[in-house]
């Protein structure tokens, strides 16, 4: 049946203006959004990408008042730190979700420790370095590597578990069903399908705890201590790119200045190539058309 | 081939609800059997504690036997093995949405441990013959989710996921309840081809449902105590013909002449 309603002008008009509206507000918020994300990235464009360089990847830094000198041991640095803190807090984050979510529903020891990881998610990071500091160097006599991963590792525990909690939660029961009645056992059933279906927001979880303690200085200031030479041993002091950049912003010198620039705009590069390496890696094969 | 079940004074909660009471019932090796009765009776309940996924639910209890062939699924295995040997599809489709159609099918044989593709692939083909799903997906087995496929092939490949782990027994709750006519015939059409090589029991509210793939056909009621209890129990079970034109007790035929509310 045909609607008979007629709208007067009046009424259309003013749906059209709401509508716009809408759109407007919806448009301006995104621009929002987005607007400091990319004035920030420009911005270290403009700082920094004058000052790299092929040395700035290759040579270590270099004594105050020569000239050049790179961060090449900050990004190995960086990069060993976040190897040994992810072996760290991605297995025991995904462990602690999945048994939140699995095993230990509604059990004290689950909301025990669902409360412990909302409390640890809340712990300023410098605190995490003095822990770490307390636990792990005072006990070795000295900084090193393996003490700075272990601060940044346990800083992304919190974060992964409970995306993983979340997102395993949301996989509906009717799969869960499907795997135990075809007489799969439950653990395999957890591990094979539960969280296989869930993967995409547990990896997203994983990608945003590693992304946010890539950038941490403050749990590495007493751990890991950072280092002018050459070290790739854990049990030495390393260099690291948050720590790097913080020696040279607060130094009084330009050249210096510069460098830290450069570092800051190194540290946002490889964050986001390394959150994007991992998305492809890990969606490649993926049907495509998944309801 | 398929093995019959001897349900023997089942009894069956969930928290202190009696919901299933005293029900014994020889189902009979590869024929179809249904199920009916009204909403809330106990059918899906009965049918989960014969493969045993009625205990996955923390509140839920069970008492009574369950014998298939000479096995007693309550005493002599584990709970894991008795739902390799039943297999079960549930009222809505429930493919494994992250997986290709092979993978779905594939998938109760890889998830055991199980990994020889020559006979991986034979396995598949052949279940999803056996579920008239072959034609319909076979260019695209690798391709295509498990979600994409239309709500009743999904039905059907979730049925050849069944018949993939070569089960004695397949459980069907209302497994076309979710689907429009013509795929529910296929459905249909599909039963009376395993027939003879399973045993089927198939839950369904739909009568002439029953009344076209069924040989044999069990009602179930709801009795109702003195406070307020209500418990399912088994009212009578005896040839899909004498249900139907000919019943022995005054709540079957009001229910099948759609005399029950
Ligand atoms: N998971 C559950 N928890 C508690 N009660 C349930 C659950 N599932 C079913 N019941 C109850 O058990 C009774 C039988 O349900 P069900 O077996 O689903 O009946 P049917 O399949 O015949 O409609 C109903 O009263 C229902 O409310
Ligand atoms: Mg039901």
């Amino acid at each position: 049946m045909p609607s008979r309603y007629q709208p007067s002008a009046l009424h259309r008009f003013r749906r059209i203006a709401a509508n716009q509206l809408a759109s407007a507000l919806a448009i301006a918020s995104t621009v929002i959004v987005v607007a400091p994300l990319v004035a920030i990235f420009a911005y270290l464009l403009f700082k920094g990408a004058s000052s790299l360089n092929l040395a700035f990847f290759t040579q270590t830094p270099k004594p105050v008042g020569e000239p050049g000198g790179g961060m090449a041991n900050a990004i190995v640095g960086s990069g060993i730190l976040l190897a040994l803190a992810s072996a760290i807090g991605v297995p025991i984050g995904i462990g602690g979700g999945i048994y939140l979510a699995e095993f230990g529903r509604g059990t004290r020891l689950a909301n025990f420790i669902r409360f412990t990881a909302d409390v640890l998610n809340g712990v300023p990071s410098i605190v995490m370095g003095i822990a770490i500091y307390a636990l792990v160097v005072l006990p070795q006599k000295h900084f090193s590597a393996f003490a700075g991963g272990v601060a940044l590792g346990i800083m992304m525990v919190p974060t992964i578990t409970r995306t993983t909690e979340e997102m395993l939660l949301m996989v509906p029961h009717s799969v869960r069903e499907a795997a135990l009645g075809l007489g799969v056992p439950n653990w395999r059933s957890v591990l094979s399908i539960t969280l296989k279906t869930a993967s995409p927001g547990v990896i997203t979880g994983c990608m945003l705890a590693f992304a946010r303690v890539a950038g941490e200085t403050a749990p590495l200031l007493f751990t890991a201590l950072g280092n002018e030479f050459w070290s790739t041993s854990l049990g030495e002091p390393i260099a690291a790119l948050p720590l790097q950049i913080y020696v040279y912003a607060i130094s009084p010198y330009n050249e210096w200045h510069r460098l830290a620039w450069a570092g800051a705009l190194v540290l946002i590069l490889l964050i986001v190539l390394s959150v994007a390496l991992v998305r492809y890696v890990t969606t490649r094969g993926v049907l495509k058309g998944t309801a | 081939m398929g093995v019959g079940i001897q349900v023997e004074h089942l009894n069956a909660w969930y928290g202190a609800n009696h919901t299933l009471m005293d029900i014994t019932l020889h189902i009979p090796a590869n024929e179809a059997t249904a199920l009916i009765g009204p909403s809330g009776c106990g059918k899906s309940t009965f049918v989960r504690c014969i493969n045993r996924m009625h205990e996955t639910n923390p509140i839920a209890r069970v008492t009574g036997t369950v014998r298939i062939g000479e096995l007693d699924i309550y005493a002599d295995v584990s709970p894991v093995e008795v739902r390799r040997r039943i297999g079960m599809v549930f009222q809505r489709p429930n493919p494994f949405p992250t997986m290709s159609i092979y993978d779905n099918v594939a998938s109760g044989l890889r998830l055991n441990g199980f990994r020889n593709r020559r006979v991986l692939d034979e396995v598949v083909e052949r279940s999803l013959i056996q579920a008239a799903l072959w034609d319909e997906v076979k260019d695209d087995l690798k391709k295509k989710s498990g979600a994409s496929l239309s709500g009743g092939q999904q039905q059907r490949l979730c049925i050849a996921r069944a018949l993939a782990v070569d089960p004695e027994v397949l459980l069907m709750d209302e497994p076309a309840s979710a689907l429009d006519p013509i795929a529910t015939g296929a459905i249909e059409d599909l039963i009376h081809s395993l027939k003879g090589r399973f045993t089927i029991v198939i839950v369904t509210h739909n009568m002439q449902q029953a009344a076209r793939v069924a040989d044999m056909t069990a009602f179930f009621s709801i009795s109702k105590g003195g406070e307020g209890e209500r418990w399912g129990e088994l009212v009578e079970y005896t040839t899909t013909e004498t249900i139907f034109t000919n019943p022995a007790d005054k709540r079957t035929e009001d229910y099948v002449t759609g005399r029950f509310g």
